[in-house]
């Protein structure tokens, strides 16, 4: 196993390499001369060459990769050209915000991903079965911005049970700690806070946890399906132990390996589909921070944003390659 | 496969109007019983039919606007209501097919193209060309999709041939890993080697060979793909990123469609429901190929 992990480590040198010359790459394929284009046709020769100057384009393309390179590993992200001020610094407060959304929503997709595709496989071809499939069918095909925008038509506009956007109640702001809301308002015992944080949570989450969930409760039940008629549970149910145990204890515990496999694959998806979420919900994270920063021709907060993500996605995928091994004594690696 | 005895030996097992059936008849069989993939190619086709004769259903043009006739709500004249220039929300839904269709199907070809063409590199030739393109592959693929798709598209700038690109490289690893994946195992195959034998030169091989059987999970993931890829440029659209006014795209109606929420509801459902039909249908259409051509591919 330790073997296997410093393998699976040491393989990921070369994608992370990789990720980082692309992401270099990115202000150098702009067409055209990216200083020119970052200010706009109306921008004096002499700002021009300052920022070729401070965006290191004067230099070497192997230079400038190295130096990049070299302030990557001491966490320099550069500097927002708009702000002016370090993307290490700034990042923090929207990369939060992503976490807490995208947790909430993996959260509810395995909630109730897995308990519905349970009960659909143990009441197989009954109409729970037929409705939970037929909504999943649905929900992999559903565009989640478009599904956001109805959330907030029923809950918001009409019934008016949830907030429409944002994080937090502007009347009653929350004093940062960690940035993740949940843990702020928690630690400082303000639960009226916390309750509006997750008001504020509950509609983005459910939209961003569509997708996962639908796939979620497809593979459990398919999983369910082929342990459910293995031999073992023919035995656990003939020696008269209660359907409930059956099901959730000694199936699921072979069902879930391949559902592990879509669940890691399916929350660095959802960082990708974050960036449409809180576009639609106006939610202060990553996929605002970059979409803000394309308008605004903000490059190195573009590359460092996409970087950043691209980056948890690796690492996301790095640790369910090591939970399954860590689960599943079965799984060798060589 | 179920295997059933043979009670009568006289009596060969397989019947007569089945002997000699070509592999494409058996599955078009086998695709035609599937219920949930008539429907989805019963929608796919509809929208197709509804795209070509677009000119001739909208009742109204893409950009005809009637300010007098503004943000109405849905009629026996507006079916769809209108929008905000008085524009008729049917007809712009109606065209926009055109639009969403022919994005999803080049981008899908593009990609399918160039990853083909990479996939049979790697896997036919092997060694560094194998580990250069593998590496290329693993690298995109470390990137959320409509992220690495967002970066192209800052890269180029917004526009919906943009979009149309990036869609079409950020899903060219998905081919290029499959293709490659059978070019491995088709290599094996005994034919393939008396191909060799015979002194048939590489190119002959991969296109007459190889190719062609590698057809199956080509034509299930590029049906697959498509309704990715539609999904894909209607959000980047939506983001601002694609399509640009007046273009009816169905992401774009559904961006504008915004900050008219609470005034003029309708104008953001059915640009929606026609993206999630759309994707629907090519979704039913690829499950039903994929368990018609290739039942290994199934989960």
């Amino acid at each position: 196993m330790l073997a296997y992990t410093i393998r699976r480590i040491l393989s990921l040198i070369p994608v992370l390499l990789g990720l980082s010359l692309i992401v270099f790459f990115m202000i150098r394929a702009i067409p055209g001369d990216p200083a020119q284009i970052i200010l706009g046709q109306l921008a004096t020769k002499e700002a021009v060459a300052e920022l070729t100057k401070q965006l290191g384009l004067d230099q070497p393309w192997f230079v400038q990769y190295f130096t990049y390179l070299g302030g990557l590993f001491t966490g320099d992200l550069g500097e927002s050209i708009k702000t002016k001020s370090a993307i290490s610094e700034e990042i923090w407060p929207y990369l939060a915000a992503t976490l807490e959304l995208s947790f909430c929503a993996i959260a509810i997709a395995i909630f109730v991903g897995v308990n519905a595709g349970i009960i659909s496989a143990w009441y197989q071809n009954s109409w729970f079965d037929y409705i939970a499939m037929v909504l999943a069918l649905i929900g992999v095909s559903m565009p989640i911005f478009w599904l956001g925008l109805m959330e907030q038509w029923v809950f918001a506009i009409n019934l008016d049970w949830l907030p429409t956007s944002g994080r937090e109640e502007v009347r009653n702001p929350i004093s940062s700690i960690t940035n993740i809301y949940m843990i702020d308002t928690l630690i400082q015992g303000r639960f009226d806070q916390l309750w509006d944080v997750i008001k504020h949570l509950i509609l983005p989450s459910v939209a961003l946890a569509t997708i996962p969930m639908a796939i979620i409760a497809r593979i459990t039940r398919s999983s369910m399906l082929e342990v459910m008629r293995s031999d073992y549970i023919r035995t656990a149910r003939a020696k008269g132990l209660r359907m409930f145990w059956v099901v959730y204890k000694h199936s699921l515990k072979n069902a879930i390996i391949p559902v592990l496999t879509v669940i890691g694959l399916q929350t660095g998806l959802l960082l990708g589909g974050a960036i449409l979420t809180e576009t639609v919900f106006s939610w202060p994270g990553m996929g605002r921070y970059i979409v803000d920063a394309i308008s605004a021709r903000d490059y190195p907060v573009i590359q460092s944003g996409i970087l950043v993500i691209a980056f948890i996605f690796v690492m996301i995928n790095l640790i369910v390659d090591l939970l399954y091994a860590a689960i599943d004594p079965r799984i060798k690696y060589n | 496969m179920e295997l059933s005895m043979n009670k009568n030996p006289q009596k060969p097992i397989v019947p007569e109007e089945d002997k000699a059936v070509s592999p494409w008849l058996e599955a078009w069989r086998s695709f035609r019983k599937n219920k949930l993939a008539i429907i989805g190619t019963s929608i796919v086709l509809f929208f197709i039919i509804m795209a070509i004769f677009a000119p001739l259903i909208a009742p109204s043009g893409i950009n005809d606007q009637a300010l007098d006739k503004r943000l109405l709500s849905p009629s026996s004249e507006h079916w769809f209501g209108t929008d905000d220039f008085g524009r008729d929300i049917f007809s712009r839904v109606i065209f926009g097919a055109r639009i969403s269709l022919w994005v999803g199907f080049l981008a899908v070809m593009g990609s399918l193209v160039v990853g083909s063409l990479l996939g049979i590199l790697a896997g036919y030739y092997g060694k560094w060309v194998d580990t250069i393109i593998s590496r290329v592959f693993d690298i995109m693929l470390a990137f959320p999709s409509i992220l690495l798709a967002i970066a192209i598209v800052a890269v180029l700038g917004p526009s919906l041939r943009n979009a149309l690109i990036a869609i079409a490289v950020i899903n060219i690893p998905n081919f290029g890993r499959l293709i490659r994946s059978r070019v491995l195992s088709v290599k094996q195959e005994e034919y393939i080697v008396a191909a060799r034998a015979v002194g048939m030169k590489n190119s002959r091989i991969l296109f007459r060979h190889v190719l062609p059987n590698s057809m199956a999970p080509i034509i299930v993931q590029g049906t697959l793909a498509i309704a990715t890829a539609i999904i894909e440029a209607a959000a980047l659209s939506f983001l601002g990123l694609g399509a640009e006014a007046p273009n009816p795209e169905w992401g774009k109606m559904l961006s504008d469609a915004r900050p008219l929420l609470t005034q003029a509801p309708w104008t953001m459902f059915f640009p929606g429901i026609a993206i999630m039909l759309t994707v629907l249908g090519f979704n039913l259409m690829g499950d039903g190929l994929r368990d018609a051509l290739d039942p290994r591919m199934k989960n």
